[in-house]
C-alpha cells in the first residue's frame, strides 16, 4: 500500500479550502490550473507506460478535480477515516486520471506515477484499493462501482450518518444492466446522498455511443428511474460545482457531465481512435505544450 | 435405518437463520442482504426484529453483491442471502472484483445448493458453485454438514473480516458433526478412524459416507472418514495424512466433479504423495427430472455407491493391495 504525501496533503488542504470559500471566478481559475496539471501528468504516465486510456482520462478530469479540491470530504493523510466521503470512479480503465489526482492531492507521492503499469508497481491498468489509498473498491470490469456506491449509500442512510457517496461513470458503461439494477434500487431506497455522474462524451471504444447502443433519451431515462437530473458543461468546473451540490428533493442524483473525449489536446478531442491510442514522442510534446496554455 | 434415512433430520436454513439473527442482537454491524429471497433463505423473522437492517435489492444479483460491498467498505457485514445457483452464477464477476480482490468481508450464503431443487431442474441447481468458488483467489469456500456446523460457520465467517462463500443445505440431513467438534479454518474433522480407505465427504454426502463405513466395516474394510467443510483452504496436512496412511481416497460431494472438493484433493495428492483416487460427484452432465434424493442416488452419492468406489479402488490393483 503506498503511503501519503504529507506536504502535497497539507498544500491539497490549503488549495482546496481557498477554492470552496472563493467567488466563482477565482474558483474556476483555481480548478482549471489543478485540471491542467493533472492532465499533463497523465500524459506523461501514458507516454512512459507506452498504454493507458488517454481519450477518457482527459474527458473525467475535470470532473475529478471538481470533487475533490471542491466538493468532497477526505484527508489523504487518513485514507479509510469513516467519515470520509466515498467516491469510486467506476469506469476504472480510467486508472490514470484518477492517480494523477490521488498524487496531486496527497495520498501518494507524485513520483510513483512514473510507475504506472510498470512490472510490480502499485498503480495498475486498472485501480486496486488495496494497494492504492483513496482507492474505495477495484473496479475495471464495467458496471461495478455504481452498485458499490450504492451499497455505501445504504450503510450511511442505516447509521444515520451524513458523509455522501460520489461514484462516476462511462457513458458508454451505462450499457451495462448492473448499472440500471443499482439505480432502481438508488432511488427506491432514496438514497439522497449518492450522487452518480456520467462522463458524457458519447464516444466509447469502438464508435459513438449512439451508433453502438442507443442511450438517448439519457435523462429521460434516469428521470423515470427516479433520478433528479442535472444536465451540465462537464469541463465548466463551477457548473459542476453547482450541479455536485447535495439533493434538494430528497432523490439520488445524476449529473450528466457532457464532455470532449480527449479534451485539451486538439488532435485528440472527440475522436474515437484516442480512446486507447498511445501519443507518438512528437505527439507527447505538442500535448503537453497545449496543456501548460 | 440408516443415518441418511434417520427421521431427525434437519433443513439447515433454519439454524443458519436463527443463528445470524443472534449474531446480530449482539453485533450491529451485521446485516442481511438479499434478492426477494426473505422466504427463501427463512429470514422473516430476521426482518421483523431488524427491518432496516434486511436490505433487499430485489431480482438483481449483480447489484446485490456490489451493494454488499459497499456496505462492507462502509463498516458493516453482509451476509448475502440467496439461492446458490443465481448468486455465485449471475454475480460471479461481481464475486470475484467487487469481494475476493478488493478484500470485502462480504459473506456470501448460497442457499439451497446442489440439487436442493431437484425437479426444477438444472437452471435452479448449484452443482457448479465449487468449482467457480475454488477459482477466485482470497475466497474462503465451506460446505456445512449439518445445523450444528452450520451455526459454527456463520459465527466463523462473521468474526474471519475475510471474503467468505458457504453453502446453506435445504436438503434435510441427520446431525454428523460431533458436539465437541472444533471448527477451523482449513482443518478437517475425523469422524471415523481406519486404515484401509479414507473418504472424504461434504455437506449431504457425509450421512452416506458414515453408512457406507459402517457397512464395509462389517465386511472387514477399515474407512476413515473426513469431514472437510473447508474447501479452500483445503486441509492439506489431513489429506496428505489419509495418502500416506491409507491405500486410497475417494471424494463424495452434491457438486460437479470438475473443480469442487474431488479435485482439489486430488491436486494436493498427485503433486506430494499420489494414490488412487474416486471422485464421487455429479459427471459433467445436466440432471434429468428427479427430487434430490433421486438424483443424488441417480449420480451415485448414496451409501451404495461409495461402499462400490471403496470396493472398486480396493478390487481395481491401483490400491497397492
Amino acid at each position: 500500500m503506498l503511503s501519503a504525501d504529507p506536504a502535497a496533503a497539507a498544500e491539497y488542504r490549503a488549495v482546496s479550502a481557498r477554492i470552496r470559500a472563493a467567488d466563482p471566478e477565482s474558483t474556476a481559475a483555481g480548478l482549471r490550473d489543478i485540471s491542467q496539471g493533472v492532465r499533463r501528468s497523465i500524459v506523461r504516465m501514458i507516454d512512459r507506460a507506452g498504454m493507458g486510456h488517454i481519450g477518457g482520462d482527459l474527458s473525467v478530469t475535470d470532473i475529478l478535480v471538481t470533487c475533490f479540491w471542491g466538493v468532497l470530504s477526505l484527508d489523504p493523510q487518513r485514507p479509510a477515516w469513516t467519515g470520509r466521503d466515498r467516491f469510486i470512479l467506476s469506469k476504472g480503465h480510467c486508472a490514470a486520471a484518477l492517480y494523477s489526482t490521488l498524487a496531486h492531492s496527497g495520498f501518494f507521492h507524485v513520483d510513483e506515477l512514473a510507475t504506472f503499469m510498470a512490472p510490480m508497481s502499485a498503480l495498475n491498468g486498472h485501480p486496486n484499493k488495496n494497494e492504492v489509498p483513496g482507492v474505495e473498491t477495484n473496479t475495471g470490469a464495467l458496471g461495478h462501482g455504481f452498485p458499490v456506491a450504492t451499497g455505501c449509500a445504504i450503510a450511511a442512510q442505516l447509521g444515520g450518518e451524513t458523509w455522501r457517496t460520489v461514484v462516476v461513470l462511462g457513458d458508454g458503461e451505462m450499457q451495462e444492466g448492473s448499472n440500471w439494477e443499482a439505480a432502481m434500487t438508488a432511488s427506491h431506497y432514496g438514497l439522497s446522498s449518492l450522487t452518480a455522474v456520467v462522463d458524457r462524451n458519447r464516444l466509447q471504444q469502438g464508435a459513438r455511443t449512439e451508433e453502438t447502443k442507443r442511450l438517448e433519451p439519457f435523462a429521460d431515462k434516469w428521470r423515470s428511474f427516479g433520478w433528479e437530473v442535472r444536465d451540465v458543461d462537464g469541463h465548466d468546473h463551477v457548473a459542476l460545482l453547482q450541479a455536485l451540490a447535495p439533493s434538494s428533493a430528497g432523490d439520488p442524483v445524476v449529473v450528466i457531465a457532457n464532455t470532449i473525449k480527449g479534451k485539451g489536446v486538439s488532435f485528440m478531442e472527440d475522436r474515437v481512435e484516442w480512446h486507447h491510442k498511445v501519443p507518438t514522442r512528437e505527439q507527447v510534446e505538442l500535448a503537453l505544450a497545449e496543456l501548460a496554455a | 435405518m440408516t443415518l441418511a434415512e434417520q427421521a431427525a433430520t434437519f433443513d439447515c436454513r433454519q439454524a443458519f437463520a436463527e443463528e445470524l439473527t443472534a449474531l446480530a442482537r449482539v453485533d450491529d454491524r451485521i446485516v442481511a442482504v438479499c434478492n426477494d429471497s426473505v422466504g427463501s433463505s427463512n429470514l422473516v423473522g430476521f426482518r421483523q426484529e431488524f427491518p432496516d437492517r434486511l436490505v433487499n435489492v430485489g431480482i438483481a444479483e449483480q447489484d446485490l453483491v456490489g451493494v454488499a460491498a459497499g456496505l462492507a467498505n462502509a463498516g458493516r457485514i453482509p451476509f448475502v442471502c440467496a439461492a446458490a445457483p443465481f448468486l455465485t452464477g449471475r454475480a460471479l464477476e461481481q464475486i470475484k472484483a467487487d469481494v475476493a480482490y478488493s478484500r470485502a468481508h462480504v459473506v456470501l450464503c448460497g442457499q439451497s445448493p446442489g440439487m436442493a431443487y431437484g425437479e426444477l431442474g438444472p437452471t435452479h441447481h448449484s452443482i457448479e458453485d465449487l468449482s467457480w468458488m475454488r477459482a477466485v483467489a482470497n475466497l474462503d469456500v465451506i460446505v456445512p454438514a449439518d445445523p450444528d456446523q452450520t451455526r459454527a460457520a456463520v459465527r466463523w465467517a462473521a468474526a474471519s473480516g475475510r471474503p467468505v462463500y458457504m453453502r446453506i443445505p435445504r436438503f434435510k440431513v441427520p446431525v454428523v458433526t460431533p458436539p465437541d467438534a472444533p471448527f477451523a479454518r482449513g482443518r478437517a474433522i475425523r469422524l471415523v478412524d481406519g486404515d484401509d480407505v479414507t473418504v472424504i465427504a461434504i455437506g449431504s454426502l457425509i450421512s452416506r459416507a458414515l453408512d457406507a463405513a459402517a457397512r464395509l466395516r462389517g465386511e472387514g474394510i477399515g474407512v476413515r472418514v473426513l469431514n472437510m467443510p473447508f474447501v479452500d483452504p483445503l486441509d492439506t496436512a489431513a489429506v496428505l495424512a489419509a495418502a500416506r496412511q491409507t491405500r486410497g481416497i475417494v471424494t463424495a460431494e452434491e457438486a460437479t466433479t470438475s473443480g469442487g472438493l474431488g479435485a482439489a484433493v486430488a491436486s494436493t495428492v498427485v503433486t506430494a504423495h499420489p494414490v488412487p483416487m474416486r471422485i464421487l460427484g455429479v459427471p459433467r452432465v445436466f440432471a434429468p427430472t428427479g427430487d434430490t434424493a433421486f438424483l443424488l442416488d441417480h449420480f451415485g452419492l448414496s451409501a451404495d455407491g461409495i461402499v462400490a468406489a471403496v470396493r472398486d479402488l480396493l478390487g481395481s490393483g491401483d490400491g497397492h493391495g
